[in-house]
Parts: C-alpha cells; structure tokens; sequence
C-alpha cells in the first residue's frame, strides 16, 4: 500500500525555486513546527514519509501507530480533545474513505483540533492503482462540518498552510502530493502578449483566493499542483488567440472565498474550474455553489470522469488522458466561447 | 539475514515455477517505477503452491463458477501475482513487461480487470472480509468451493482483520484459508518494534481459528497444509507462513529497504545472479550452469490429489 520516498529532493532554501513534493514540504514545515510548538504530535500509519527524519527534542511526540489508520484518526481525535495539536498521516485514499467515520464523528462534528495530511492525492499514486487514488475527498470533506480544506499548488503553500493554521481551532484536511512539481511562477512572464499580463501572486493566505493572473473573459479557478499549473499554461494559450483569460488558485476550498471569486467573476463570460478530482462536489462543485446562489455564471467543471474507470499509468499520463492538460483545456474553452458568444450570454 | 532455503525439495516441477516467478518479479523491479520487491518475493513459494497445487481455478475460463476464490489481501504483493498468474496461463508472459506502463492493467496493486483476479486489493484491511464474504456466498449457494487470503502481517494490524476473524469464527467458516505472510517486517521496520503481533498464533486461536505454522518457502510443507482444509470442520484455517522479505535476493533479504525498490540496471544484474545462485543452491541437483529455465507446461494436473478431485466446468457451459 506505500512506497518508499526517497525520490524527492527535500525543501531547502538553496533548492525552494526547485521543483519538489508538496508531502516532502509538509514533512520538513512539520519538523520545524514540532520544534516550535510542544502541543504537536505526529501520528504516523507506517507511511516512511518520516523515515530518517530528526525529530529533536520532539522525537517523543513521534508515534507509529502502524497500518490502523481508522484508530490513527480516533487516537488523534482524542489527543486533541486533550489538549495536543495531532498530524495524522496516511493517504488521501485512506483518510477519506477508510478512517471515514472517525473523521465525521470524532473529528469534524466534535470540532477537534486535528491535522490530516493527505498524501498522494488526487491520481498521485500513478502505478500504484485505483485503490490508492482519492478522487473523492474534496467532495467528502467538503460535506463534513467545519473542516478546513488546504490543496496547496507547491512547496511555498504548503509551508504556509502548515505555519498559518498552526492555532486553528478546528480540523485541517491537508491534500498533498507525492511525487515533485514545479513552484507557482511568481513574477510576470516576460513572453506574454498584452493586455493579460500576469501579477506577481501575493503569498498565499489560508481562506484567501490567490489570484494569479487577471483576466477579461474568461476566469479559471484551479487548485492542486497540476491543474493551476495547466490553467496557468491554457491561459497563455487563449491569449494567443485574442481570448483574455484570469487564473485563480482557490487552494483552501472551505472556508470558501466567495468573495475574491464573486469580484473577479463579475465580468467573465466563462467560469472553468480545473481539478484533480471528479467533477463532482469538488472545487468545481464549491464555485458552481457559490456562483448558482449569487450571481449565475455559465461554466466549464473540467475534472476527471464521472464513471468508475479512469485508467491506470503514471500521474501524468492520465491527467492526460481526461484533458487536464494545457492544450485540451484551451480547446474547451474556445468551443464553449464560440458556442456562446459574449454578445448573446 | 541470511537467505533460508526450503529445507526440503518441493513437489516436482514447482521449484522451477517458483523461481521463474521470482524472476519476473526481480524484472519487473528494474522497470522505471520500480515495485514492491520484498513482500512479492516473500510470497512466491505461496502462490506457486496455491496456483499449481492448491486452488481449483480454470485460466482458459477465469470466472468458471465452481472455482476456489483467491484474495491478495496484500495487494502490494501485486507482482508475485501478476508473474504467477501469468505463468499459471491467465495472462500471457510478455504482458509482465508493461507491468507499470502507461495504459497496462498491470498496476502496483491488482486490479479487477485483471483474469484471474476477483477483486482489487491495495487498501490493507480488507482482504480477509471480502474472501470471508466469499466463503459465505459459497455456503449459501451449498457449493464446495473454498476461499483462500493471503494477508501480510503487518496488515493483520488493521482492525477490520479481526473483525472478520471474529465473525468467521462465528459463522463456522471452515471453507475459508487465510494465509499470513509472517516476513516480520512492514515498510518502516520490524513488525515488532511498531506494534506487536505476536504471540499471533494465539491470537487467531483465541478468536476461534485453527492454526498451524509452516516454513513458508517450504513448498512441501505448504502443500501439505493447504491441501487439506478444513483441519478442524467448523473452524476457518489460518496458516502462520514463516517467510523472508526478500527471499531469494541475497543482498537485500530481511531488510526493510526491500519493501520497494527501482533496481539499476547493476542492481538488477546482481539481484539476477543472486537468484540464480540461490536456485542452484537450493536444489537437491544442482542445474548445470548454463541450463535455460524453460517454461514448464500449464499445469492442467493437479500436483495435490486430494482436495482437486472434482472437474471443473467446460467454458462455455452453462453454470
């Protein structure tokens, strides 16, 4: 059920421009906080993610429960509710559906204060197979009552997660990674044509939309590595074309920022939300809510299938093959604007 | 560790199976994504006896209804499986090579759609359920077909395990096996340093199992057990199968790195010869060097008498 993680380069200030792991920028970010702050506990599921790793002073707050993830969760709910700060790590896959109960019952209903890092989310299992893919967590999760839902797109947001929801009061659901990205760009593109210059991105704020690019026409709404960085290819690729398109990245999807969204959907003729999710009940479902209940947009859900099979093969490969990539995405896009011109929307 | 070899020969012809199937395994390891060496090669000995001595399964009809259900409770175990399986005939021996590629059915943990496979296993915990539900459906349909679950032990560290042990006990499963893969060592380190099984034979004695303990690579001892379940009527069967991470790769037996390995192509060649070497050694005839491993025939002939007495249905023919 896991495999060793040695592939990735761990986060440093010499490599924090490199590609790497959101779960290996969890990992060190948590490391660090340990240190820091004595009411954090780490429960590990035999996961190897901390293998190797020095804990410190803090190498008793280190527990390996072992493969138990339905009793990590419950262990956790009652740490909490006893006063510790508990990061459970397990799967996506895992935390979503398997220890699913004791996240309801004993952690989102009772409010307790506890961290669950979700690695591998998304298809980030890649060869791993189906059993090990989460394409229904946001959806889950985002039914659960207060639970704070954080999908950062790289190493940077995934630290400030970590660091701005350390005195959250009530539970975090943490998606991660597994396997290396690419940070968001965070200074202007210098190929770009005008007028859809891109924005230096403001650091991320937990509850606060990123926006990563303004945009006349069309606003894309992503959250995850892989589709804010499709988004943010399409978005070039439309402006090509005379089709000015605005990239957000909504990577805490509850609390939801209706706000920034609401504001910058305002005058787009298309909304097209990007996720490694199904297309229901995940991000695409949290802007279809918000927009249907306050002002109407048409939209494009783009995600994976509805149906039981979405392939097998590497990450890559089948986000590929459901269109998550720059070039189908853009395509969309452009049929979905000829279809509905703005003059008649 | 040393590498333990089987203390006896097994019954003629598997020895060869089990070590092309460790073969492949090893193979499919040096593929880009690389795989779950350890626990694969902990069972192999395991599978050659269930596929070519134990189960009553039909690779020319995969979902023959009279067939014994087997579960890879440990689905991480997936590349034993795949190469058994395909040596077995329920799938062709080149496909092994896709094993990990883009659009190959071949995963890291086995799916359904694959023949031979009843259902995807890889979430750890559920194996032991679905082979006990297996076990029911066969009792109330009054057939005599029987429910094999190999487990890892690191997995019996889930609680659902002992739900079901509770619950079959109860139900007087005693058409149901389940096999435990006791190489001592999950992906961090030993069982036993992160949450304790044993005494795990009293343990499945205390929920109501009749238990026995086996070298598991001892592929004569393994037939000799499996082949006669029920041991004690009204009581489900669990084999303590004593087995090596690793077994068969000398330099990385017994040790928690082999829990998943990408083998370079110099890895490989070593881990190659160091089967080859441990093939020779552990025969009662050495083969001469230079000797190709050819495939044996399909077995179509039980090499267990006993509990493979009753035909199989023709494909084709009506359940």
């Amino acid at each position: 059920m896991t495999e060793t993680i040695a592939e990735a380069p761990s986060l440093s200030p010499d490599t924090a421009a490199a590609p790497a792991a959101t779960r290996n920028a969890y990992r060190d970010a948590l490391l660090t906080l340990m240190a820091a702050d004595p009411r954090v506990v780490c429960l590990d599921t035999d996961t190897g993610l901390f293998s190797g790793a020095d804990f410190g002073a803090a190498a008793e707050r280190y527990i390996d429960l072992g493969i138990a993830e339905h009793t990590a969760m419950d262990a956790a709910a009652g740490l909490a509710a006893s006063g510790w700060r508990p990061f459970v790590n397990t799967m996506a896959a895992f935390a979503s559906a398997r220890a699913l109960e004791a996240v309801k019952i004993n952690i989102a209903y009772a409010g307790q204060p506890v961290r669950i890092a979700a690695t591998h989310g998304g298809v980030a299992a890649g060869h791993l197979g189906a059993t090990h893919y989460a394409l229904e967590d946001l959806a889950v999760m985002r039914a659960l009552p207060n639970m704070t839902i954080v999908v950062p797109a790289d190493a940077a947001a995934t630290v400030a997660a970590v660091e701005q929801t350390a005195d959250l009061p009530g539970p975090l659901y943490l998606r991660l990674g597994r396997k290396p990205t690419p940070p968001l760009p965070t200074l202007p593109l210098p190929t770009l044509p005008l007028p859809t210059l891109p924005r230096p991105a403001e650091p991320p704020r937990i509850g606060r939309i990123q926006v990563l690019r303004d945009g006349a026409d069309v606003v894309f709404v992503g959250c995850g590595p892989h589709p804010v960085l499709a988004a943010l290819a399409a978005a070039d690729d439309l402006a090509g074309t005379g089709i000015s398109a605005g990239v957000l990245n909504a990577h805490t999807l509850a609390p939801f920022d209706t706000g920034t969204l609401l504001a910058h959907c305002a005058g787009a003729a298309l909304v097209v939300t990007v996720e490694e999710h199904r297309r229901a009940g995940g991000l695409g479902g949290a802007v279809a809510e918000t927009l249907a209940d306050q002002a109407p947009r048409r939209m494009l859900r783009i995600g994976l299938g509805d149906g039981p099979a979405v392939g097998a093969g590497s990450q890559d490969y089948i986000l590929e093959r459901h269109g998550l990539h720059p070039a189908p995405i853009a395509a969309r896009v452009r049929t979905a604007i000829e279809s509905h011109p703005r003059s008649s929307a | 560790m040393t590498v333990m070899a089987p203390a006896t020969p097994g019954p003629a012809g598997l020895a060869d199976v089990a070590d092309r199937i460790r073969g492949h395994v090893v193979d499919m390891c040096a593929g880009r994504e690389g795989g779950h060496l350890g626990g694969s090669l902990s069972i192999v000995d395991i599978l050659t006896v269930l596929y070519f001595g134990v189960l009553r399964v039909d690779p020319a009809w995969p979902e023959n209804p009279d067939r014994d259900m087997f579960v890879l409770s440990k689905g991480h175990g997936a590349l034993a499986l795949y190469a058994t399986l395909a040596e077995r005939g329920f799938l062709p021996v080149d496909e092994l090579a896709s094993y990990g590629q883009p659009g190959s059915r071949l995963m890291g943990h086995p799916m359904r759609d694959i023949p031979g496979v009843e259902v995807s296993t890889g979430s750890l915990g559920h194996g032991l359920s679905l082979g006990f539900g297996f076990a029911l459906a066969a009792r109330l349909a009054g057939s005599d077909r029987r429910s094999f679950v190999i487990t890892g032990d690191g997995e019996l560290q889930e609680g659902s395990c002992w739900e079901t042990a509770a619950c079959a006990a109860a139900q007087r499963a005693d058409n149901l096996v389940a096999i435990v893969d006791r190489n001592g060592l999950q992906l961090t380190g030993p069982t036993e340093g992160i949450s304790p099984l044993e005494p795990l034979a009293d343990r499945w004695r205390a929920f109501g199992w009749s238990v026995r303990e086996a070298d598991g690579h001892d592929q004569a001892a393994l037939a000799a057990e499996l082949g006669a379940t029920p041991w004690e009527p009204g009581r489900p069967s669990v084999l303590i199968a004593r087995t090596t991470k690793g077994h068969g790769v000398r330099f990385l037996a017994g040790k928690p790195v082999c829990h998943y390995a990408t083998l370079s192509e110099r890895q490989h060649a070593r881990a190659r010869a160091s089967l080859a070497s441990f093939q020779r050694g552990s025969r009662d005839q050495a083969l001469p060097a230079g000797t190709p491993l050819d495939r044996p025939p399909l077995a179509g002939t039980p090499l267990v008498e006993a509990p493979l007495s009753q035909p199989l249905l023709s494909p084709g023919e009506p359940a």
